[in-house]
């Protein structure tokens, strides 16, 4: 389940900071993130930040088992192939579940379909907050007000409990389907924070300059004030696949899952049905539950090193 | 009171290296005495300003003493600095209008920091509320919070909290900045007002705005590069300046009265050298008009007439 | 300071009038005819549960009535309480089920959220001064918040349940005994308690110690630190102050992330089939048993907006600005 909801970034700590700099958001359980961009050193810092690195690494290790993995093994992971709840040996890497299906095959496709879920929600959540934040942020006035109570509505509603409801009724999941939904409620934190941010910086005499000249409104959006947040909207992607990966896995314990593939948290649901716990059939739930955990934590410790990366205060000497 | 600084060398950790932010100063301060700091960004005034008080956690003192009232002043350890601050050395710091806690209402505050002191609030209520009227800030503003008062009256405040235990030196850094133009007067003159009525003894005002200190300070130090320029009383440096770059300092202001319809302002070309790994000899040798071979050579900062010192071969 | 709970209620009433409006279309939207298909994938036995369902559900598309009114009828169901009777558990009626589970989620919750709050918040305070601890435990911190809150139920319930055999894993208390006020029955109901509890805690604890943590340091560098600090206050000044501000963003955290804890119960419960409302929600996907999902629905987004209503008020008595009537306020 996501905890990657931030507590409010335009209050309290706004007014013990200098004039101009936005305050940062924090994330409570993740992270705090900054929006001042130090571009000129940031290729430089990335390359020697450990967190940064080493959560990298992780990342595009798990990707690429997530790409390549399928390709090694059958193409239908639910198929029964084996004797059945065998631990893990030669012949099945991660043994075999109470049906004799293959659990290294279902953690393969299972990786893909996370990796898809993570990225698609990221992605529309990502471009919903921002359009929304930069829009109210930037047009401010009545504008500002409609969108912010719409997010504050969207934001205070309990997302899982809406999602149960929506995923009930759906005839067909698939992880599309779970990403969209997921995508279209995972926003408001990213609104609310990409909106306090262009408030600080559209009254940025460079955005005077630009109005002057005429630029139109999306213009000034994606040439002035965009590339001034890159670094923080990026750290906003990172944080937003993480959550999308949590709150994928929770749908599918609880049974709202997709209704044809497998996904990690699909796994979990299995195991949990089948009583792998009691039978002590540990290659089935430790795999996909540590995969999940190790995947978001990398990302969270990216996101750490980022984090350092664009703000130099954060810097060990 | 007289403070004595003798060779002082901080210097900046970074991950490039060490930034010699100050490079060897040596002055002094005499009772009484309200010393005008003068320099460019970069120049080592705010450097020297903190590391009389509180050094921050990227600064390391490398070298040289600071001697107040004959006692050495620790300023390499934080912890015993302690005793000192606050009471006989105070600052108003360069982000006064920022330095209140935003959720402790103003009173309260300044409550809990005195006694966090070991001293009776109780004791200096009477003198807080003197003060208050001594800058021109109703009493009333004890029981409001920092977002309710404008800038002009933060900076006031925190004027009048730092030198509530009557410090001996007061260290003034950039207090008029961000202020318009007659509040900065009301400011100047609060300060030198404090002062007159013994409420601080000597005072260090640092400044980038060279008439500010023309109007309150006895002495003007100028410094450049992380090193002293040129110390003497107002008067002299600002009408017989000995070293160049003090000279050139002076011919860039503007005068009142004086339109500029055939004479062009002078600035000085070029910009101060970098202090992560500071050329030989004079940092302003690069820039200055009157340099010569001489100057590869560190030219000592001496005196080179009564109580004028200044650090060029030239001024000899 | 009234605008600032004006505007509160007027977001929470929009929510709850969305959600409810959400509740009422969704079944709508189902292709075909919807009565039949609602109906046969129940998949009733008996005949009295489909004339019941199919009753239900003509009033509640009611066909031969506007739609405005249809919707109208739903509300007014609403409001007298009567949430329909649940299929899974025919003929209880639904509010009946969950005021029974509700107890036994709370008793979860309530422990879970407040223990983790204070902890993570002394915690994460502490680690943010102390560099070696900060290096040390970060990292563990940041693994618990990435954990998922289902994975952490079912490793403990393998590790400390089934391997070490501490405690039992399986519903509330043992299948023997009947709720009574006893020293057997509460015993063995905290046993079963203890692991679904600590997971829920162990997540959640991570998350606010990484962001208490973030907020010190954040506080510690504030502009009046430094000034507190070169006048010679005490760290503990100091560190009073930075909590003191640290803990402002907090609680409108909390007020955020109790979506999310209720969320981690939920699951949390279901590994450990647990009897609280997050079994219930389990039970009445297996069975489709939308009477009793709607129930919990409604009654888990009402919980949250109280919860999110209480914490309002808890942050204008504790950040003296919103009082000053100006800033503060997290809308």
């Amino acid at each position: 389940m996501t905890t990657v909801n931030p507590a409010d970034p335009t209050e309290p700590a706004a007014s013990s900071m200098p004039p101009g700099e936005p305050p940062p958001a924090t994330v409570p359980g993740v992270a705090t993130v900054h929006g001042v961009p130090v571009r000129r050193e940031a290729l430089y810092f990335a390359r020697r930040n450990k967190k940064l690195v080493g959560g990298l690494a992780v990342v595009l290790a798990f990707l690429a088992l997530a790409l390549v993995g399928p390709l090694f093994v059958a193409d239908d992971p639910l198929a029964y192939v084996g004797p059945p709840a065998q631990p893990p040996s030669g012949t099945y890497w991660l043994g075999t579940t109470t049906f004799g299906q293959d659990v290294f095959a279902q953690f393969v496709h299972g990786l893909r379909a996370t990796f898809l879920v993570g990225i698609v929600g990221a992605l529309i959540a990502g471009v919903l907050g921002m359009v929304v934040g930069f829009t109210a942020g930037y047009r401010g006035g009545a504008v500002d007000e409609i969108l912010t109570m719409v997010t504050n509505v969207v934001l205070v509603l309990p997302v899982l409990a809406v999602l149960m409801i929506i995923a009930a009724y759906l005839q067909v999941r698939n992880v599309a389907v779970q990403a969209v939904i997921i995508g279209l409620f995972s926003w408001p934190w990213v609104a609310r924070a990409v909106r306090a941010q262009t408030f600080s910086l559209r009254s940025r005499e460079f955005v005077d300059l630009a109005k002057l000249s005429g630029a139109p409104v999306r213009r000034i959006i994606f040439t002035e004030i965009a590339p001034n947040m890159a670094s923080y909207l990026f750290m906003v992607f990172i944080l937003l696949f993480g959550g999308a990966v949590l709150f994928a896995a929770t749908l599918d314990v609880i049974g709202l899952g997709p209704t044809d593939g497998i996904s990690l948290g699909l796994m979990l649901n299995h195991a949990k049905q089948w009583s792998a716990m009691n039978l002590g059939m540990w290659w089935w739930f430790i795999p996909p539950g540590l995969a999940i955990t190790t995947v978001v934590g990398a990302f969270y410790i990216m996101n750490v090193g980022l984090d350092e990366v664009f703000n130099p205060k954060l810097r060990e000497m | 009171m007289t403070l004595s600084v003798s060779d002082l060398a901080v210097h900046y950790r970074t991950t490039r290296g060490d930034v010699r932010a100050l490079d060897g100063v040596s002055f002094g301060v005499a009772d009484r005495e309200i010393m005008g700091l003068v320099g460019e960004s970069g120049s080592g005034k705010t450097t020297l300003g903190k590391s009389l008080i509180r050094l921050d956690s990227r600064m390391r003192h490398v070298g040289g003493t600071v001697t107040l009232d004959g006692r050495e002043l620790p300023i390499g350890d934080d912890r015993a600095m302690n005793s000192f601050r606050f009471a006989e050395v105070s600052i108003v710091p360069q982000y006064a209008m920022s330095a209140l806690n935003p959720t402790r209402k103003i009173g309260r505050m300044v409550r809990e920091l005195v006694e966090s002191r070991k001293i009776r609030f109780a004791s200096v209520r009477a003198e807080l509320d003197r003060r208050l009227d001594l800058v021109g800030l109703d009493r009333a503003v004890l029981d409001r919070y920092p977002l309710e008062l404008s800038g002009g009256m933060k900076q006031r405040m925190v004027m009048v909290i730092s030198t509530l235990l009557n410090p001996a030196l007061l260290i003034a850094d950039e207090v008029t900045s961000a202020l318009d133009v007659s509040t900065q007067r009301a400011v100047a003159q609060a300060l030198v007002g404090f002062r007159d009525h013994d409420l601080v003894r000597s005072m260090i005002v640092i400044t980038h705005d060279f008439s500010l200190v023309y109007q309150m300070a006895d002495t003007i130090t100028v410094m450049y590069a992380g090193r002293l320029a040129e110390k003497a009383a107002t008067e002299t440096i600002v009408t017989t300046p000995r070293h160049p770059y003090t000279q050139q300092l002076i011919s860039a202001l503007p005068e009142v009265g004086v339109r500029y319809g055939g004479k062009r302002l002078s600035g000085i070309p070029g910009t101060p050298p970098s202090l992560l790994d500071p050329p030989p000899g004079c940092r302003f040798r690069d820039r200055c008009p009157l340099a010569f071979a001489k100057c590869v050579e560190e030219p000592p900062f001496v005196e080179v007439g009564p109580d004028h010192f200044a650090a060029c071969w030239k001024a000899q | 300071m009234a605008r600032y709970f004006g505007r509160k209620l007027l977001i929470y009433a929009l929510t709850f009038v969305l959600a409810v409006t959400i509740n009422w279309l969704i079944p709508r939207f189902m292709p075909g005819d919807p009565v039949r298909s609602m109906v046969a994938r129940a998949g009733l036995q008996t005949p009295e549960g489909v004339a019941a369902m199919r009753e239900y559900y003509s009033n509640l598309f009611g066909f031969d009535v506007p739609v405005w009114q249809q919707y109208l009828n739903f509300w007014a169901g609403l409001f007298r309480g009567d949430l329909g009777v649940s299929l899974w558990a025919f003929p209880q009626p639904v509010s009946e089920i969950i005021l029974a589970a509700v107890p036994y989620t709370l008793g979860l919750l309530i422990p879970a959220i407040l223990l983790s709050y204070w902890a993570g918040n002394k915690f994460g305070a502490y680690a943010a001064r102390k560099k070696v601890l900060d290096n040390t435990v970060l990292p563990i911190w940041y693994v618990l918040t990435a954990t998922p809150y289902m994975w952490l139920a079912i490793l403990l319930a393998w590790a400390l349940g089934k391997v070490a055999g501490i405690f039992p894993v399986g519903r509330s208390f043992s299948a023997s005994l009947v709720p009574s006020w006893s020293w057997t029955f509460i015993s063995d109901l905290i046993s079963h308690w203890f692991l679904p509890f600590l997971s829920l805690f162990l997540v959640a604890f991570g998350g606010w110690a990484i962001g208490m943590r973030n907020l010190i340091i954040y506080e510690l560098e504030a502009d009046y630190a430094h000034y507190l600090g070169a006048l010679g206050a005490p760290s503990r000044l100091v560190r009073r102050y930075a909590y003191r501000n640290a803990m402002l963003p907090q609680i409108t955290g909390l007020a955020l992330q109790l979506g999310v804890i209720v969320g981690g119960a939920v699951v949390t419960e279901i590994v450990f089939d647990y009897r609280g409302l997050g079994y219930l929600v389990l039970e009445s996907i297996k069975t489709s048993d939308f009477f009793l999902l709607q129930g919990i629905f409604l009654f888990i987004v009402i919980g949250v907006l109280v919860a999110n209503f209480i914490i309002d008020i808890v942050y204008v008595l504790v950040d003296p600005r919103t009082r000053t009537g100006m800033g503060g306020g997290a809308a």
